[in-house]
């Protein structure tokens, strides 16, 4: 885009852009969904949803009034954090959880560092990740679709750590999210539906997700279980939170790279990270990790990645 | 008197150690788990300090400016060794869990910072009231820390557990929750700093 722009003369008009109206149809995009989420495990994930999203909405409130700043939550930042939390979490926890995230993510991730657009990591990843490192018995409980009780049942990832590849459910039902897993991930069909919507807005490029998920598929398929090219690439594109990482978390302007060209090698190393955690870590998902160690890596890629001033060396 | 009582208390909030120096913090961040090692820690830190601190301040005219800082280890040294044979002696339980930080005090930088930057130019009184000032505010640091860490992470408190029901932040009492408590408390002690730039 950038090298085709070309600035005439004042008078200019102005597209009516800004980054609230962005945040909002961010949020607009990620309703689908939740919307799949909340019919697939029941009530319990609506809950989750809200108090995680009125727990950020809370906490930025609190912390921009007592540090005497502009109250900013009507810019739709904190609502985004709040939604991608609750995506980020199964679908029943301990109602405190998604509150304690949601303070973590808004306080520790977002607002220590001076607020929107100075943070160096996905604030709703490090709100995830910190839950998952504190309280793992809860983020690991995953309930069964469809069945709105306490019955709990494995993700396909972790069914698949564990060598139980035999209990492998169809690509449908992974397309359709009827399967165990965190409220906003499951869905791929809501997923696609909410990010076309932010591409034909053109608010995201295909730079970052599709690199992402093809370096994943590519890399799943040449490391299978069975041998070199036998990996079972569909699945592992299908299963876990990297739909929703890819076209969600990886895309925040803040965190990623500002070029086209880092963009790429953004979403590259995102894949390799998420692929290697899967295919060899300690944790049957490694997307919210891969994220995050990109979102460290993004100032070094911008850095490297500079576009060339025209008529310059 | 009222000197000496200064040097005392400059080492507890104004030049606190590890708040206000930043200095001593791998021991910090590794021993911090538990309030019980964190005073163990502390107390012998101290004893290496005003022993140390002391040493220096007497020998000061006999070290020779271009090999200062080797006669300085050789008198910590010594008084590490004191220490850790002390604490094998005595609680072998607390040996074994502080591990290796008891000898590595050897190369703690308060300890080093004291005896390079304070006890070398001073006299012997003012500089056994500045080992102990700095060690005392030390063993607070910690005692804030583990504290917090225990009290957070593990659910207790010197081992005993004070709400029955809490469901304890497991990363606080993990390495990268040292790193954010005492990061957190870091930026505190910032803000509360008086003639902060605004």
């Amino acid at each position: 885009m950038k090298e085709r722009l070309i600035v005439s003369a004042s008078p200019h008009l102005h597209k009516g852009e800004s980054v609230s109206r962005i945040m909002w149809m961010v949020a607009i995009s990620l309703l689908p969904a939740g919307i799949a989420g909340v019919i697939i495990f029941g009530l319990s994930a609506l809950s989750v949803i809200i108090l995680a999203v009125v727990s950020a909405l809370v906490t930025e409130w609190i912390l921009q009034i007592s540090t005497k700043r502009k109250i900013t939550i009507f810019d739709g930042s904190a609502v985004i954090t709040g939604l991608l939390l609750a995506y980020n979490l199964p679908p029943k926890v301990p109602f405190w959880l998604p509150i304690i995230g949601a303070f973590f993510s808004i306080a520790i991730g977002k607002q220590i560092f001076g607020g929107l657009g100075q943070n160096i990591f996905n604030p709703a990843l490090v709100g995830r990740v910190f839950l998952m490192a504190s309280w793992p018995k809860y983020m690991t409980s995953f309930t069964v679709p469809l069945s709105y009780d306490a019955t709990t049942q494995a993700t396909p990832l972790m069914l698949l750590k564990e060598g139980k590849f035999a209990e492998h459910i169809s690509y449908g039902n992974l397309f359709l999210g009827l399967r165990g897993g965190c409220i906003g991930e499951v869905c791929i069909l809501a997923l696609i539906l909410g990010a076309a919507f932010l591409f034909w807005k053109k608010y995201i490029s295909w730079h970052i997700p599709i690199t992402y998920i093809v370096t994943v598929g590519i890399f799943t398929y040449l490391f299978g279980p069975s041998g070199f090219l036998s990996g079972d690439w569909l699945f592992h594109i299908l299963s876990g939170g990297l739909i929703l990482g890819a076209f969600f978390m990886a895309t925040d302007y803040v965190t990623s790279p500002l070029t086209r060209k880092g963009q790429i090698v953004f979403g590259i190393g995102c894949g390799i990270l998420t692929a290697i955690i899967r295919l060899w870590g300690g944790y049957p998902e490694g997307a919210s990790y891969a994220i995050l160690i990109m979102n460290a890596a993004t100032p070094l890629v911008d850095r490297y990645t500079k576009n060339r001033i025209y008529g310059n060396r | 008197m009222k000197n000496l009582f200064k040097e005392f208390l400059k080492g507890i909030i104004k030049e606190n150690p590890t708040f206000v120096l930043v200095l001593g913090l791998c021991p910090t961040l590794a021993v911090s788990v538990s309030v019980i090692n964190g005073i163990g820690m502390g107390v012998a830190a101290t004893f290496v300090l005003v022993g140390s601190s002391v040493i220096v301040a007497m020998i000061k005219s006999l070290i020779p400016e271009k090999i200062r800082i080797p006669c300085y280890i050789v008198v910590i040294a010594s008084f590490v060794t004191i220490t850790e044979l002390i604490m094998k002696a005595y609680s072998p339980a607390l040996n074994r869990a502080l591990g290796i930080y008891v000898p590595l005090i050897v190369v703690n930088c308060i300890v080093l910072g004291r005896a390079e930057a304070f006890a070398s130019k001073n006299s012997l009184r003012s500089s056994f009231f500045d080992g102990l000032g700095m060690g005392v505010g030390f063993t607070l640091a910690l005692i804030l820390i583990s504290g917090i860490r225990e009290f957070l992470g593990v659910g207790k408190l010197l081992g005993h557990v004070l709400i029955k029901g809490f469901e304890p932040v497991f990363v606080l009492g993990m390495p990268s929750g040292a790193l954010l408590v005492i990061g957190l408390l870091l930026g505190l002690f910032n803000l509360l700093k008086p003639g902060r730039e605004k």
